[in-house]
């Protein structure tokens, strides 16, 4: 018995170690081709990148930009694991940093009272945008695929409102860039300088704690237990008692919180005010990369890590006379070469398993055809 | 099936961890300069200019364009190497300072950021490396080494605000602004004040194309199309759009309705071959130079004289400026000159907020 599963445990390990390999290489592929396309040679490329990218700043920055990554990737995977499609977290995210950013400016209190405040405004408002989604879905049955892109759209609005001179706004010197009251110095997050390298974002302790309790109430729990029963069938999730509605309405709301995360590290460690130039679109980012991810907290680390790599290290083949857009095209073909080589991988199991299944019948078949013929 | 993946997947962060470890010791800046020590003697004839575009870098029709043109001009001019980055929207203030350092680094000098976006990054670094020359444009950094290259938008528009009070039929006239940032803001308070102070009976509609963060309304002529629509609609026979690429959906729009004007921005948009078909409807462009700024930034340094400090681009010097191609405005130029003098010889104070 125990060498048996020790056979399977091994098959399916080729299994799972199979599918993102070949999602890489085929990434590799695609990619290769395409620089060849434009002219240039794809392996100084690639040589290029893993040269610039195993430099210890990159190193530093790589592992600040997935920081940011992995609470989106973590907010969007929350969702996932429920069937529903977060693509709000883009304006919860927003929303959050913006409200906490207003209201960390308006303080000066002790560093240790303020910080804790504002992620909690910054969960608080995330989770408040990220509700109204989701007691449409429960009460008036609206998809929150389309309400949370009107959300993201509304929610741009009215930080673009808010955020003028007069309300909570305030212009520069030149008068062209309009933020938030910068944060007292003491409410900055801490973070640890590592000289020449740059400066490590403290805030990657909070995002790791988010994973923990991430994999711990989905994975432990009897609340993530009917979470995920409700993304696989609501039917049979509601005929063991679960309320879905309720469900639906929490993990929206959790979804929220953790969206509400995202701009913290840039917030707290980086810009330290809300302005113009703050960053968009890391709400879609976290989509790609809890896809990637495959939504578990491990991938979704791997899943950030892989993508600020590209980031860094992209931004030096423009440098290098790449053309810019060949980022997007990475990035893009990596994506879709996991999800196809999951699929694949998955069907090929499958259908392993299905030919064992049938060659042991078989034999079984043939066993008792040959005992009753020697009976 | 969950814990095999989660070993393989734990050693594999393990392993990715224990590479970062080791690798730790040089930097970026050390590795390119162990591999090309000959890049900073193939500069030294010429200028090695290295620029870092806003959103939407080179081609993008309008603010970054204009820029480019001022580059492409200098490079023309001295020889020596342009290096160009693009701006991300993701883009965290870690990555402006590395785009600007990247350049440092490599021995660019001038280094130009186009766009107030890189204002806070270009303090520090311009900080860090104060023997090179940096450069920024719409915004101002306060740093010693750097020049801080302005354009005073609202005089320009104060001229297209006169004459369109002079041109409108319907004593009605609008106003459409790409985003609602201050910058923007600038073009609507001087095309306000300029109808105003020529017309106070002239009704002006002034609206914006998109909000906040979101620069959409830079780059949607679709959008531009439906606003100045609306204004037309509404009975306004001259509509002044900034707003970037917006601009030519608003002028397309004008070109429908017979008798009524479009006023472009940024570049002459009557000689823009793109636009060739509608130019009968572009009575004149405001137009800033930001190709001027950037070129005279890169020639002081040829020069070996760098410019600092801030620079501001005025309609007096002809950093901004109302062009006449077409001679729509021939017959009113004398009381447009007159309002030009008026702003040069500080009569009238033009406000910069609306």
């Amino acid at each position: 018995m125990k060498k048996f599963t020790a056979r399977i445990d091994k098959e399916r390990l080729i299994l799972a170690l199979a599918a993102p390999v070949l999602a890489v290489v085929a990434a590799l592929v695609v990619t290769a081709l395409v620089i060849l396309a434009t002219g240039k040679d794809p392996f100084a490329a690639f040589s290029d990148m893993l040269s610039y990218g195993s430099a210890s700043d990159s190193q530093i920055y790589i592992l600040n930009k997935a920081t940011t990554y992995y609470l989106a990737g973590i907010a969007v995977a929350i969702g996932f694991r429920m069937n529903l499609f977060n693509i709000g977290v883009d304006g919860q995210y927003r929303m959050a940093a913006f409200f906490a950013a207003v209201v960390g400016g308006a303080l000066s209190l002790p560093g240790i009272v303020q910080i804790p405040l504002m992620i909690a405004t910054a969960m608080l408002v995330g989770a408040m945008w990220a509700g109204i989604a989701g007691i449409l879905k429960v009460t008036r049955g609206v998809s929150e695929v389309i309400s949370t892109i009107m959300l993201n759209a509304i929610a741009t609005a009215v930080i673009g409102y808010l955020m003028q001179p007069g309300r909570l706004g305030q212009l520069d010197d030149a008068g062209t860039l309009v933020s938030t009251k910068p944060l007292p110095k003491s409410s900055w997050f801490f973070s640890i300088d590592t000289g020449p390298a740059g400066v490590l974002w403290g805030f990657f302790v909070i995002a790791a704690l988010a994973g923990l309790a991430y994999w711990f109430v989905l994975g432990r729990t009897r609340f993530g237990f009917d979470l995920r029963a409700v993304g696989q069938s609501e039917s049979a999730a509601s005929a063991s008692g679960v309320s879905v509605k309720k469900m639906i309405a929490t993990s929206m709301i959790i979804s929220g919180a953790m969206a509400g995360l995202i701009g913290m590290p840039t917030l707290l460690n980086d810009s330290h005010m809300y302005s113009n130039d703050f960053p968009l679109g890391i709400g879609f980012t976290g989509i790609a990369i809890a896809l990637l991810g495959r939504n578990h907290p491990v991938g979704i680390a791997l899943g950030a890590l892989l993508w600020g790599f590209l980031e860094r290290t992209t931004n030096h083949l423009e440098f290098m006379g790449y053309d810019k857009e060949i980022l997007g095209v990475i990035q893009g073909v990596i994506v879709l070469c996991v999800v196809i080589a999951y699929e694949v991988v998955r069907r090929y199991g499958l259908k392993r398993q299905q030919q064992r299944v049938g060659a042991e019948l078989a034999a079984q078949a043939a066993r008792s055809i040959k005992k009753e013929v020697t009976a | 099936m969950r814990r095999v993946t989660k070993i393989a997947a734990s050693g594999i962060a393990t392993a990715a961890l224990a590479l970062s470890v080791s690798a730790c010791g040089s930097t970026s800046n050390e590795k390119d300069k162990a591999t090309d020590g000959s890049s900073s003697s193939a500069g030294k004839n010429g200028v090695k200019v290295g620029v870092a575009y806003d959103v939407g870098g080179r081609g993008d029709h309008s603010f970054n364009d204009s820029a480019a043109r001022g580059m492409d001009k200098a490079k023309a001019e001295f020889g020596g190497e342009l290096k160009e980055l693009t701006a991300k929207t993701t883009d965290t203030e870690a990555d402006r300072v590395q785009r600007l350092t990247d350049l440092a680094d490599a021995g660019y000098n001038p280094i130009v950021g186009i766009g107030y976006a890189y204002a806070n990054s270009m303090k520090q670094v311009a900080t860090k490396y104060p023997k090179l020359t940096f450069g920024i444009v719409d915004s101002v950094v306060d740093a010693k080494n750097v020049d801080n290259i302005v354009f005073t938008e609202e005089q320009g528009s104060y001229l297209a605000g006169v004459a369109a009070a002079l041109k409108t039929k319907s004593h009605h006239v609008g106003f459409i602004g790409g985003v609602d940032v201050p910058l923007i803001k600038k073009f609507e308070a001087g095309f306000n004040q300029g109808v105003k102070d020529t017309d106070k009976s002239i009704k002006v509609d002034n609206q914006y194309l998109s909000h906040g963060s979101d620069t959409s309304g830079f780059a949607s002529p679709d959008k531009g199309k439906a606003a100045a629509q609306g204004m037309l609609d509404k009975g306004a026979d001259v509509i002044y759009s900034a707003a970037g690429s917006s601009g030519n959906g608003s002028i397309e729009a004008v070109n429908g309705k017979k008798g009524t004007w479009a006023i472009g921005v940024d570049s002459d948009q009557y000689n823009i071959a793109s636009l060739a078909k509608y130019k009968s409807s572009i009575l004149t462009s405001v137009v800033k130079n930001v190709d001027i700024g950037v070129y005279e930034l890169v020639k002081s340094v040829h020069d070996g004289k760098p410019k600092v400090g801030t620079n501001t681009y005025a309609l007096a010097d002809g950093g901004v400026s109302l062009v006449t191609s077409g001679g729509f405005i021939d017959d009113i130029q004398v009381k447009i000159d007159a309002a030009k003098k008026k702003i040069i010889d500080g009569t009238v104070k033009v406000k910069t907020t609306p």
